[in-house]
């Protein structure tokens, strides 16, 4: 607010100018809300995986009881190992195709590319009940076991577009003098993108397969259709125990879950911002 | 370079240039491509072929069996007598999905804005931890996040017993598997991509605009209507297509907090592949899904390109 306008504010007696505009009456209320709406049901879970009961609701003391159970459970152990096979398998092999994609698209220009890259985005428009049912149908047709295979394949296909799009922004963000300068200096273009571009696309190569993992680990839909015996992953574990009703175990596997996408998050971005300050 | 190429053998150096470069796109571009046009494209085709197919008794698709049965079960039944009557209660669910859509939206919305606006005022350095909290229920499972509001719906949970116990109400409130639990659950699960862009709508505004209204006796109801709403516009419509379109294809949260009797479009297409195995059918109701998304889309590329306009007016 400047200094004339407060003068004329004061001159100007029965007119009152409406105030700050950083500060509107309501907008804290509305954000403290917003955040006991979005952390409150958070906290109650994390909250009741350390109630010794059983009953769940009714506090009666702490304990980690639920947490040794859970832990001590194969069945849990064998679905978060699949989990994490499929999420490895599918973002190694979407970050791989997905590099090698953005790296001719971005320094390319021909008829059709803006419809290439509408095809990639595919996966991210197409509702994914509509992909899932659509490639059991797929798979069914073709005859095709459903399993393992099956789901790292669709996992792969949706996880393109996460790790596509981060490599893309990085490589269109570089400086195209740095490849004429490795060209004018005769490396040969095998050379130009091992010394050049692969290291300066290392960030958004790094934050799209963090993005596919995460992406893949969360799953549900997909692999709930896709997937067959012995392709159990955490997620659908954890849907049939959701299913039978609620206990505190489900508390505590919840829980972990939560703590291990935070976490993982938490890493990603670290990684992105000592990159940028790099 | 072509000045050297021209004079040493033109025609063949610019053939051989182009047959390279045709060779990188494919060995480069082909493999991310084929996997989506092979798992992704092909597959939407072959749900296109099979619901324009009949199905026999035991639910298995009849290959060449062109009919149009599997898109009119969604206003007709079939009776014994093979004669079809009115039946709306397919037609009944996709209402019901675009209705809890368009109240997730905006619920998202009336939670959302302010929000969003209270991330826009606060002093830069505050803003990445904000825009931080806001994503990280987003980075939770989503089973997790329904499971969370299980416990503080179902009868005896959280809710309930707090009101108990407090003695506002004798017996639970009826909250889990209906309607109102759904959009909760589909808002909490939202949420992040309603305030994400209206933010940075917002983060975009100039605030010395704000105040040179306040300067000049604009209300704060004057200033939100003529300078903050424009500005958040493009944020908002943005936000309500990134919402209203998962909504509407969302299949765990009904599933979870809704029960039997809050179906989507989405858990009707699951069960057409599961329990009811109508393959055909569930095809065509995908259809019906992919044909809303798309139409949400469009409608959202024709308003952006307007909005944008507006600002540059």
């Amino acid at each position: 607010m400047s200094l004339v306008s407060a003068t004329i504010g004061a001159l100007t007696p029965g007119r009152k100018k409406a105030g700050d505009a950083n500060h509107w009456p309501g907008l804290a209320f509305m954000a403290c809300v917003f955040f006991a709406y979005v952390y409150l049901p958070i906290a109650v879970l994390i909250a009741l995986s350390f109630n010794e009961n059983e009953l769940v609701t009714i506090w009666t003391g702490f304990s980690l009881d639920w947490y040794i159970i859970a832990l001590q459970n194969e069945d849990m152990i064998r679905a978060a190992g699949n989990s994490l096979l499929i999420a490895c398998v599918a973002s190694f092999c979407a970050t791989a195709l997905s590099t090698l994609a953005a790296v001719q698209m971005s320094r390319d220009r021909f008829k059709g590319q803006s419809a290439m890259n509408a095809l990639v985005a595919l996966p991210l428009t197409v509702p994914e009940i509509v992909t899932a049912v659509a490639s059991l149908l797929f798979f069914a047709t073709l005859g095709v076991t459903q399993g393992l295979i099956t789901v790292m394949i669709a996992h792969t296909v949706f996880c393109i577009p996460f790790a596509y799009l981060p490599i893309r922004a990085r490589l269109e963000g570089l400086d195209p003098r740095l490849f004429e300068a490795a060209n004018d200096l005769y490396a040969t273009p095998v050379q130009t993108f091992r010394r050049v571009t692969l290291p300066l696309m290392m960030p958004g190569i790094l934050s799209g397969a963090v993005l596919a993992f995460i992406i893949s680990l969360d799953d549900f839909v997909t692999t709930f259709f896709v997937g067959g015996a012995g392709s159990t992953t955490l997620p659908i574990y954890i849907f049939g125990l959701i299913r039978v009703g609620v206990s505190p175990e489900v508390n505590a596997i919840s829980s972990i879950m939560l703590l291990v996408s935070v976490a993982m998050v938490s890493i990603s971005l670290l990684l992105g911002r000592g990159h940028e300050r790099g | 370079m072509t000045i050297i190429d021209s004079t040493a053998a033109p025609v063949a150096g610019y053939d051989s240039r182009k047959r390279n470069l045709r060779r990188q796109r494919l060995l480069l571009i082909g493999p991310a491509v084929g996997a989506i046009t092979i798992f992704m494209v092909a597959p939407l085709l072959l749900m296109a072929w099979i619901s324009i197919q009949t199905r026999d008794f035991s639910g298995s698709v009849v290959w060449n069996s062109y009919s149009a049965e599997a898109y009119l079960r969604f206003i007709f039944e079939r009776n014994l007598d093979d004669s079809l009557s009115l039946n709306f209660d397919y037609l009944l669910i996709i209402w019901r999905s675009l209705w809890l859509a368009a109240i997730t939206t905006g619920l998202s919305l009336l939670v959302g804005f302010p929000t969003a606006m209270f991330m826009a005022t606060r002093p830069k350095k505050w803003r990445p931890a904000l825009v931080f909290l806001v994503t990280v229920p987003f980075w939770t499972n989503l089973l997790v996040r329904n499971y969370a509001w299980i416990l503080l719906l179902r009868d005896h949970g959280t809710i309930n017993s707090a009101l108990m116990g407090i003695g506002i109400i004798n017996e639970p409130l009826p909250l889990l598997h209906n309607s109102f639990a759904v959009s909760v659950g589909l808002t909490y699960s939202f949420l992040p991509f309603m305030v994400l862009p209206i933010y940075s709508s917002l983060e975009k505004l100039d605030m010395r605009m704000v105040e040179a209204s306040f300067d000049l006796y604009a209300t704060r109801l004057q200033t939100l209507r003529r300078i903050i709403f424009p500005a958040a516009m493009p944020g908002v419509v943005a936000g309500a297509i990134l919402v209203f379109v998962p909504c509407l294809g969302s299949y765990v949260t009904p599933e979870l907090l809704g029960g039997g009797k809050t179906m989507m479009i989405g858990n009707l297409i699951g069960l057409q592949f599961g329990a009811a195995r109508n393959w055909p059918f569930g095809a065509a109701l995908g259809f019906g899904l992919l044909a809303m998304v798309l139409l949400a889309m469009t409608f959202y590329a024709l308003k952006s390109g307007k909005s944008k306009q507006g600002i540059s007016l």
